[in-house]
Order: structure tokens, then C-alpha cells, then sequence
């Protein structure tokens, strides 16, 4: 993923691998162990494979995943080579492990408030002190659609996966643009509200 | 006007009775470049496009084509320009009723004068390229929308135009057939040097272009020079 920072947090860099770090870590790393047990190194290789892009996860976090879970009987050492520390152990599902990797993946999450309220904090200031609204949101749109544009050629120099990926951000970048429209077509009618 | 400016218009005004359209719109076109023209219903921007392709005659403004000036040239002049020198691919309805989707692509290349076995050709190797070779003998009324659009994208493009004019492109299509009549169109003028002016009131659409224009009461805006 590339880097800069974005409108809204929405950039390749930080916002992809949010959609994985939003989500529970350990259940990340028990669908991973469903699909078969794995020493620490291993499943980190595989997490950064397919979930990590250019922000892959430290050891640190790995081991205190594993612990957490195994602790509460989600996973259990299957096997264990010659010699000591965590690395040396292989982790593999247990029965409540595999119940719990059913349940988080049917469960619904919550829709995320995406409201822009900078934005919006920024547009009443600027109606309340008499200054162009119009030209916030028109500069705001510009730079959504310049990040837009981005992730439009990532994707189509990419895999399945990237275009995946890409095409999260850009539905909502484009929720978040038609809310800049919508603000737009009524700035006229705000700027009653917020003199009132 | 830089050298490789291919279509340039400057201070258009078109009213429709006393509904004014556009009121000092102007836009500029570079050779292959990709501009989306965005903004409300009604602000202007299906009017914009048909004064750059030369259909709507402004009453006020300039509109220079590599050297012509499109908005006092005779109509025969215009029409010719259009057929030899401009694509169109619109929301739908481009496509004759009548003819298979074979005659439909090969339909420009024919107004141009070319004989109907080369044509058929041509239009074959593009209905190829843009993945609806298999419909060439149907008729329109017997394909779906998204077909539709991909053998209008051959249509646009069989000429190999300077400019293609694309009015709501993918309006009526779900996201994935947009998007694949998006990475066609774009992919397609990219690879023949074909600029294309595309109206769209789709943000993810719009992000295949090269820049933005936004029309707003008639005026327009662009808004990645503006930054
Ligand atoms: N042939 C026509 N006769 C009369 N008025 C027209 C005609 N074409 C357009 N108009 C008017 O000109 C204005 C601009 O219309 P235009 O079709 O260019 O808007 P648009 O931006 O393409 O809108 P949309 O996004 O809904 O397609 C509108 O007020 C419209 O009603
Ligand atoms: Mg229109």
C-alpha cells in the first residue's frame, strides 16, 4: 500500500489494514489455526501475507494473541520442538476455538459512523463568520476525488485482492462525497439554520 | 492554447427558450486525456458536452478544434467532423434497433465510406476486445444493458476517434458492469491516444478520468487546477 494521509483516515496505508485491526485480532488468528495449526512465525507470515499489506504485525502482538486465547481454551499447544520460548510451540483449534470463529463471522458488525464532523464543524464556521462554505466542500471533494483517482490505479494495476480492498475505500469515499454534494445543494438552506 | 490542446471552449452560453443552460462555461481538452464533468441535475453538463461534440450550437463563446472554429461551422462541416473525428457512448440507445451488434459497431466506419467487408472486420476485432464477441449476430433488444454498453464502447471507439463523448456511460448499469465498462472504455482510449470527455454523477466513476470538471448553474469549475 502506498503511503500519505488522506481525507478522513482514508488512505491505502492506514485505512486497508484498519478494516483487519477494527476486527478482533484473535479471531483473525483462529480462522487462521482452523484452517490448520501453525507454529507463532508461521501464522504472522500468513497474516502478513494476506491481511498485513505494508503493516505487518510484530511478534509481540502474535504471542499475546496466542496466550490470550489459549487461556481461554480457544487454542492449544499441539506440539512442542526441542528447546524453550513461545516459537518453539504449535498451535492448532479446539472445539470453542471453532465455535467462536462461527459466531464472530456471523455476526453483523456495526455500521461505522462515517460523518464528517470536521467537515461539518469547518461549513457552520464558515457561514457563521461569512466566509465561502462552498469553496471548503469544493476543496474537500477535490482532494476525495484525487485519493479516489489513486486507489482507481492501484486497483487496476492489481490483483483481485487489492481490487477488493480498493473498492471498500472507494464506497465510502463516495459516501462521503455525495454527502459533500448533498451539503453543497443546501448550503443555502444551513446557512438560515445556522443564523437563526 | 498549449500545443497538444485538442479542444478548447471558452465562455459558452446556451439557453433553451428563456431557460439559460450554460452561462459561461469553458473547457479544455488535452490529446488522450481522460476528463470526467460532474455536478447537479440540471446544471448543464449534457449541454456542455453536445456544444464541445459540435450538436448544440452555443449562442455566445468560442469552441476551437485543432484550428476550427466549431461554433460558426456550416453543419455539413459538423457532422463530417463527428463522423471522421468523435466517438459517442451515451446512457443507452446508441445501438440501431435493427441492425446486429456487428452492423451497429461497424455502422461508423461505413458512414465513413469504408466497404462493408473490412468494416465487419474491424467491428469484429473490437466487439473481441471488448468482450462480446460471442453477440455479434444479436440484435440489441436481445442483449442486457451491460452487453449493450460494451458493444457501444466498440461503437465509440471503432473509428478510432480523437475524442470520445461519453454522457452517463454506465447510468444504468450495476457497479460491476460499470466498472467493467469503465476499465473498457479508459483502458481502450488510453491504448489509442483517444481523449474522452465522460459525464458522470458517480464519484467512482469519475476516478477513472484524468481530472475533474464541475458544472454548477451553468458555470464550470475545475477543480484539480483550482487546488
Ligand atoms: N432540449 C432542451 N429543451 C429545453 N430545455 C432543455 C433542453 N435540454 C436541456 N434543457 C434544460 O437545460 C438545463 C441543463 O440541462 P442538461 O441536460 O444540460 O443538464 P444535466 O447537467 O445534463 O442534467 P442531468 O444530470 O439531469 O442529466 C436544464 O434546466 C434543462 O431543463
Ligand atoms: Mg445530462
Amino acid at each position: 500500500m502506498e503511503g500519505g494521509v488522506g481525507p478522513g483516515g482514508y488512505t491505502c496505508h492506514v485505512y486497508m489494514p484498519c478494516i483487519v485491526t477494527v476486527m478482533s485480532l484473535g479471531h483473525t488468528l483462529l480462522g487462521l489455526l482452523e484452517d490448520h495449526p501453525s507454529h507463532g512465525y508461521d501464522i504472522k507470515r500468513v497474516y502478513d501475507e494476506r491481511f498485513g499489506h505494508d503493516r505487518p504485525l510484530h511478534y509481540g502482538q502474535v504471542y499475546a494473541t496466542l496466550s490470550r486465547l489459549l487461556k481461554n481454551g480457544l487454542v492449544e499447544v499441539d506440539a512442542v520442538e526441542a528447546g524453550d520460548g513461545p516459537e518453539r510451540k504449535r498451535y492448532s483449534i479446539t472445539e470453542a476455538g471453532v465455535t467462536d470463529v462461527g459466531a464472530w463471522l456471523a455476526r453483523p458488525e456495526s455500521p461505522e459512523p462515517y460523518l464528517q464532523s470536521t467537515l461539518y464543524t469547518k461549513v457552520v464556521l464558515a457561514l457563521l463568520t461569512g466566509r465561502a462554505a462552498a469553496d471548503i466542500l469544493d476543496t474537500q471533494r477535490g482532494e476525495h476525488l484525487r485519493l479516489m483517482r489513486e486507489l482507481t490505479r492501484r486497483k487496476l494495476d492489481g490483483d483481485l485482492a487489492d481490487q477488493l480492498v480498493c473498492d471498500h475505500a472507494l464506497f465510502h469515499l463516495e459516501a462521503d462525497l455525495r454527502w459533500l454534494e448533498l451539503t453543497s445543494a443546501r448550503l443555502d438552506e444551513l446557512a438560515v439554520a445556522v443564523r437563526r | 492554447m498549449t500545443a497538444d490542446t485538442l479542444l478548447k471552449a471558452e465562455g459558452i452560453h446556451k439557453s433553451f427558450g428563456s431557460t439559460p443552460a450554460l452561462s459561461g462555461a469553458s473547457l479544455s481538452i488535452t490529446a488522450g486525456e481522460l476528463v470526467a464533468v460532474m455536478g447537479p441535475s440540471g446544471s448543464g453538463k449534457s449541454t456542455l458536452l453536445h456544444c464541445l461534440a459540435g450538436i448544440l450550437r452555443p449562442e455566445q463563446g468560442s469552441i476551437d478544434y485543432q484550428g476550427l472554429e466549431l461554433t460558426t461551422s456550416a453543419d455539413s462541416r459538423l457532422s463530417a467532423l463527428r463522423r471522421s473525428d468523435f466517438g459517442f457512448l451515451f446512457q443507452f440507445g446508441q445501438l440501431v434497433p435493427e441492425l446486429s451488434c456487428l452492423e451497429n459497431v461497424a455502422l461508423p466506419l461505413r458512414l465513413n465510406g469504408m466497404r462493408r467487408r473490412p468494416a465487419e472486420e474491424r467491428a469484429a476485432e473490437w466487439l473481441e476486445r471488448t468482450d462480446v464477441a460471442d453477440l455479434a449476430a444479436k440484435r440489441p433488444g436481445e442483449i442486457s444493458g451491460g452487453q449493450g454498453q460494451r458493444v457501444g464502447v466498440a461503437r465509440a471507439l471503432v473509428t478510432q476517434p480523437k475524442v470520445v463523448f461519453a454522457d452517463e456511460p454506465t447510468g444504468a448499469l450495476d457497479s460491476l458492469n460499470g466498472e467493467r465498462v469503465m476499465r473498457l472504455l479508459a483502458g481502450a482510449a488510453r491504448d489509442s491516444g483517444t481523449a474522452v470527455v465522460l459525464v458522470t454523477h458517480e464519484s467512482r466513476v469519475a476516478a477513472y478520468a484524468d481530472r475533474e470538471v464541475v458544472v454548477r448553474d451553468g458555470r464550470t469549475r475545475d477543480l484539480t487546477a483550482a487546488i
